[in-house]
């Protein structure tokens, strides 16, 4: 408790690189997975290669991808830049899937009513399909959210400064408090994330609230 | 980049080395996920099949996935090791490490597949006069292996990755490439170990993949179904989701949704 008093502004200043680090993929990686789900879903040829397309990304280790970035995207190794592209590439990994499997549930009879309503392709999708399909794409969100927080913080093993900074330094001198501190300042970023999710998502979803209280 | 790999992965002053890396992360992935496995896929079906506890293993894979690996790997490191001796000083916190990280997903994958079983088909087997093990093994288990599988995938990919990161605090394995290379501003020999851990991870995912196949009934996949005529799918029920390819994302998201 000591140690963490006297380092709060430490602490701090990494807990915003961290949430920056973490957050700014999740909205890049929304972004670049919508269109991506929605094309897997409206053309059925497209579904399986950027399934297993992306979900082969997922399946590449973290540090290997810190790595193998710099020289791909030719960046020091040392640049947040990786941190934030790996990120993004592994929001995409885990959305491209829901936001299909999101798009996909939606009844077949809302369609067809929002057709017959005169709503266009265009117009249906982005006022009665997409609305209707966040809930999903949101539970997809608070996954990614959760583990965002955690692999950005073995960017530390290369020397990128965030959170994980506090592991590496406690276990460089066998220290518990800086150990104990980032992972609950950890908990505290993805709770952080979870809770904001959840609000943006009832805000965009009123109608759930109107059913549970008629 | 990619001459500097090539030419580090073909280089035969490294050809032992590299086989003898690849062997000793194999060696980790298999045993901390077969360790994880003996204790999270009875403990799953009991509580999918019972229905106790089921509260418990939703919230412990949602707070297991919060803890992030490299606090939890250094901080059970320095609590275990210096209470043991030699090389066991090393093996054994990062082992008890990786096996706790893929515990959650086969307990949520497991405990998530035999609760979605449709319980039409629970009661036909019940009343087909099935005592319960007999309902457990011949309908529950296998109706819910698409997501029991799910979830040792997103086990080994787990282990696979954490076991790269335990390097850092002296286990073998391909890790070894990646911090030793780190150490001395080797990027070839760091490039070339990433290479060589994505390729496994993605090898270890299609053998799984390759058995899931083969051992999935095609009455739970629906796969013979899709056969003819597969332009008229896109609609809501080509095949059900749980047809899951390579992704975490079942697992996790049933995870968090029920």
């Amino acid at each position: 408790m000591d140690w963490f008093t006297s380092h709060l502004d430490d602490v701090w200043r990494l807990f915003v690189i961290h949430a920056y680090l973490a957050g700014l993929p999740l909205v890049l990686g929304l972004l670049v997975a919508l269109p991506l789900g929605w094309l897997a879903r409206r053309f059925s040829w497209a579904y399986p290669p950027l399934i297993i397309g992306t979900g082969l990304l997922y399946t590449l280790p973290s540090l290997a991808v810190f790595i193998l970035l710099p020289g791909i995207l030719h960046t020091r190794i040392l640049d947040p830049v990786n941190v934030l592209v790996a990120m993004t590439v592994y929001t995409v990994a885990l959305l491209v899937r829901t936001v299909a499997d999101g798009l996909g549930a939606i009844p077949e009879d809302v369609r067809l009513a929002a057709n017959a309503m005169g709503y266009r392709p265009v117009r249906r999708l982005l006022g009665v399909e997409l609305p209707l399909a966040v809930p999903v794409i949101s539970a997809g969100l608070r996954v990614a959210a959760v583990s965002n927080v955690s692999i950005v913080s073995v960017a530390a093993i290369i020397g990128v400064e965030q959170l994980g900074s506090l592991f590496t330094d406690g276990f460089n001198r066998a220290f518990f408090a800086p150990i104990v501190t980032g992972i609950l300042a950890c908990g505290v970023l993805s709770l952080l994330f979870d809770v904001i999710i959840v609000v943006v998502t009832r805000l965009l979803t009123p109608w759930t609230r109107a059913r549970a209280a008629s | 980049m990619i001459n500097d790999v090539i030419g580090w992965l073909t280089d035969p002053a490294n050809r032992d080395e590299i086989l003898q890396r690849l062997l000793e992360h194999l060696q980790y992935v298999v045993l901390a996920t077969l360790a994880a496995a003996v204790v999270a896929i009875p403990a799953g079906l009991w509580v999918g099949h019972t229905g106790r506890g089921k509260f418990a293993v939703v919230n412990l894979s949602g707070f297991a996935r919060a803890i992030p690996t490299l606090g939890l790997l250094f901080f059970i490191v320095l609590w275990l090791g210096p209470s043991l001796t030699g090389d066991l000083a090393f093996l054994l916190p990062s082992l008890v490490v990786l096996v706790v990280l893929a515990i959650p997903p086969i307990l949520a994958g497991t405990y998530a597949g035999i609760d979605e079983v449709d319980h039409a088909a629970r009661d036909a087997a019940r009343g087909m006069g099935m005592r319960g093990w007999e309902v457990l093994f011949k309908v529950e288990v296998p109706c819910a292996l698409p997501l029991i599988f799910s979830g040792v995938r997103s086990a080994l990919l787990q282990v696979v990755a954490t076991a790269t990161i335990a390097a850092t605090v002296g286990l073998g394995g391909l890790g070894r490439f990646l911090i030793d290379g780190l150490a001395v501003r080797d990027y070839p020999q760091m490039a070339s170990g990433a290479v060589l851990v994505a390729a496994l991870a993605l090898l270890i995912d299609l053998v799984v993949a390759v058995v899931q196949r083969l051992t999935v009934s095609r009455g739970v996949t629906g796969r013979f179904r899709t056969r003819p005529g597969r332009a008229a799918a896109g609609g809501t029920d080509e095949t059900p989701p749980t047809r899951s390819t390579t992704s975490t994302s079942t697992t996790t998201t049933v995870g968090t949704s029920s």
